[in-house]
């Protein structure tokens, strides 16, 4: 909490959290009201922005806005499930492949080494024509492919940790191994765990718009910014503005992401802001 | 100055090392290092970089990495404790061997309060509640010299100077008042007048709490201030001990004139 407050308090973080609050806010009302069908082909294509049609209508005679609104929630649902499931398989990998025994380590390495070197893009479109299209599916293709990136990164830092001295000291002081995770370990790599996170959220809402913009993403009926960019883009020239509204919401959504994890750094980094190595006289 | 005579006459050995060997990868590195310490009593290691010293107290902590093979005895109190598992050696660490670092920036966790870290192998060994733990924190805090002891068991290692951070780790390592206290380099990070103060105290504790130091150095200056004897090692072997004033008048071994040489000219 202190650490959210710390974030707030800087423009930049206050500004990411806005944004994500926001998208949160109106992925979560979307579930509710729309302002139109957001399927619903009226037949009126490219309508301009109106007092019914609040951003217009595409070239099937959908409610820009409505799609808008009720592609936040397919962002923001990938963004949640993919850094679940992400923290879940980078922590699992990270503390077998950083703490684990010396034969177990070296093969978690080697297969992260593999994975890392396999495409997402290619990983979702495989699980896609296995599976059929779906959120759940792109949840499970992001969610695997970034929780190994994020074990790749996590397992360097308690490998770290773990030479630390004060993890040594610990060990004479005659810690456990279990008290050891627990007290000094795992909180030492969890603002870097975080921040992973975070930067996982955002780089999974731009993953899924362009898995949902090469139609392997959100299926067809299920209405999302990169199937809206899609839809929109061989019109580009003569209708920019309704390739903007999906393009800029990607966009500031996933800076929102970002940015918000880089705040969350600096606020979480409490090694060592200057050094000094003089006893202070008080 | 209390004198080594008087600790000699208590007579119980507080740590034996004998014919300890130690071998990474197929290599030996240690080759054969034997030397005692007395219940009390205050010895330097000093020896150039990769001389083995580290070595040696690792191996004494049980802590050398898991390649490592290890010969020879190591004693504690008559006990020996190499070839001990893991429990049994985590049961004697830190009730009776307290460890020091060099780096005060690395030897306490930047996410744990002072007063938590300094309490951790008393909490353990001795099963504190809060408030006893608390209090202990306190009664460490004021032991180890730490200035308004309230705020410092609250404080953070980076909110405190390097040499606090030093008092607040050696305050852990003596937390559960034990026989042996291994000193790593503890005065090498910190400027001269800090370094002082920490020496002063290393005397002090084990003046008070009856446990001997194993202080290990590069830096004769350090010896001279804390140690009663001294252990001179070169390329994993110990070329000369003795009495610290015997040694630093009449040093007999060139490694031993080189590091009494280079203090010189460092103070010239």
């Amino acid at each position: 909490m202190k650490t959210l407050r710390r974030v707030v308090r800087r423009p930049v973080g206050a500004f990411a959290i806005a944004v994500l609050a926001l998208v949160a806010l109106v992925s979560i009302v979307s579930l509710f009201w729309l302002p139109q069908n957001p399927n619903y082909a009226s037949g009126n294509v490219w309508l301009p922005p109106s007092a019914d049609h609040w951003l217009g209508t595409d070239g099937s005679g959908r409610d820009i806005a409505s799609r808008l609104i009720a592609g936040s929630r397919v962002s923001f649902g990938v963004a949640l499930g993919t850094g679940a499931l992400a923290s879940v398989i980078g922590f699992l990998l990270a503390l077998l492949g950083g703490l684990g025994k010396r034969p177990v380590r070296e093969v978690v390495a080697v297969g992260i080494d593999v994975l890392v070197a396999f495409p997402t893009t290619l990983l979702a479109i495989m699980l896609t024509a296995v599976f059929g299209s779906g959120i759940p599916i792109v949840i499970a293709a992001l969610g695997i492919a970034f929780g190994v990136s994020m074990g790749r990164v996590m397992r360097a830092e308690f490998r770290q940790v773990q030479g630390a001295d004060f993890v040594v000291a610990a060990q004479v002081a005659g810690l456990s191994r279990t008290r050891i995770l627990f007290r000094h370990l795992i909180p030492s790599v969890l603002p870097v765990y975080i921040v992973q996170v975070t930067w996982t959220m955002g780089t999974a809402v731009l993953a899924e718009a362009s898995l949902s913009y090469l139609g392997f993403g959100a299926p067809k009926d299920v209405p999302s910014w990169g199937g809206m960019l899609a839809s929109t883009q061989r019109f580009v020239s003569i209708y920019p503005e309704t390739v903007l509204w999906p393009g800029l919401a990607i966009t500031i959504t996933v800076l929102a992401f970002f940015l918000f994890g880089d705040q969350l750094r600096d606020a979480l980094d409490t090694r060592d802001p200057v050094d000094e190595t003089a006893e202070v006289p008080r | 100055m209390s004198d080594s005579a008087q600790h000699a006459e208590t007579g119980a050995t507080a740590l034996e090392v004998e014919d300890l060997r130690v071998s990474i990868d197929g290599t030996e590195i240690l080759h054969g290092v034997s030397f005692s310490l007395a219940a009390g009593e205050r010895l330097g290691i000093i020896g150039g970089s990769g001389s083995g010293k580290t070595i040696t107290a690792l191996a004494i902590a049980g802590l050398l990495p898991r390649g490592a093979v290890v010969t020879g005895s190591v004693r504690a109190n008559g006990r020996e404790l190499l070839g001990l598992p893991d429990r049994e050696l985590a049961s004697i660490r830190g009730d009776r061997i307290g460890m020091v670092f060099q780096e005060p920036k690395t030897a306490l966790s930047p996410f744990r309060r002072l007063g938590a870290q300094m309490t951790e192998a008393l909490a353990i060994h001795y099963r504190l509640g809060r408030a006893e733990r608390r209090a202990a924190a306190l009664r460490l805090a004021a032991q180890v010299g730490l200035k308004d002891p309230e705020r410092m068991v609250r404080a953070y290692p980076h909110e405190v100077s390097g040499g606090q951070r030093q008092r607040a780790a050696i305050a852990a390592a003596i937390s559960a008042s034990p026989g042996l206290l291994l000193a790593d380099e503890p005065t090498t990070a910190l400027d001269v007048t800090v370094q002082r103060g920490i020496l002063e105290l290393f005397t002090e504790i084990t003046d008070s709490e009856s446990c001997s130091l194993v202080c290990i150095t590069h830096d004769i200056a350090v010896v001279n201030q804390v140690a009663e004897r001294v252990v001179v090692f070169e390329a994993g072997r110990i070329v000369e001990q003795g009495a610290v004033r015997e040694i630093l008048e009449r040093p007999q071994h060139r490694v031993t004139q080189a590091l009494i040489a280079a203090a010189g000219s460092e103070a010239a």
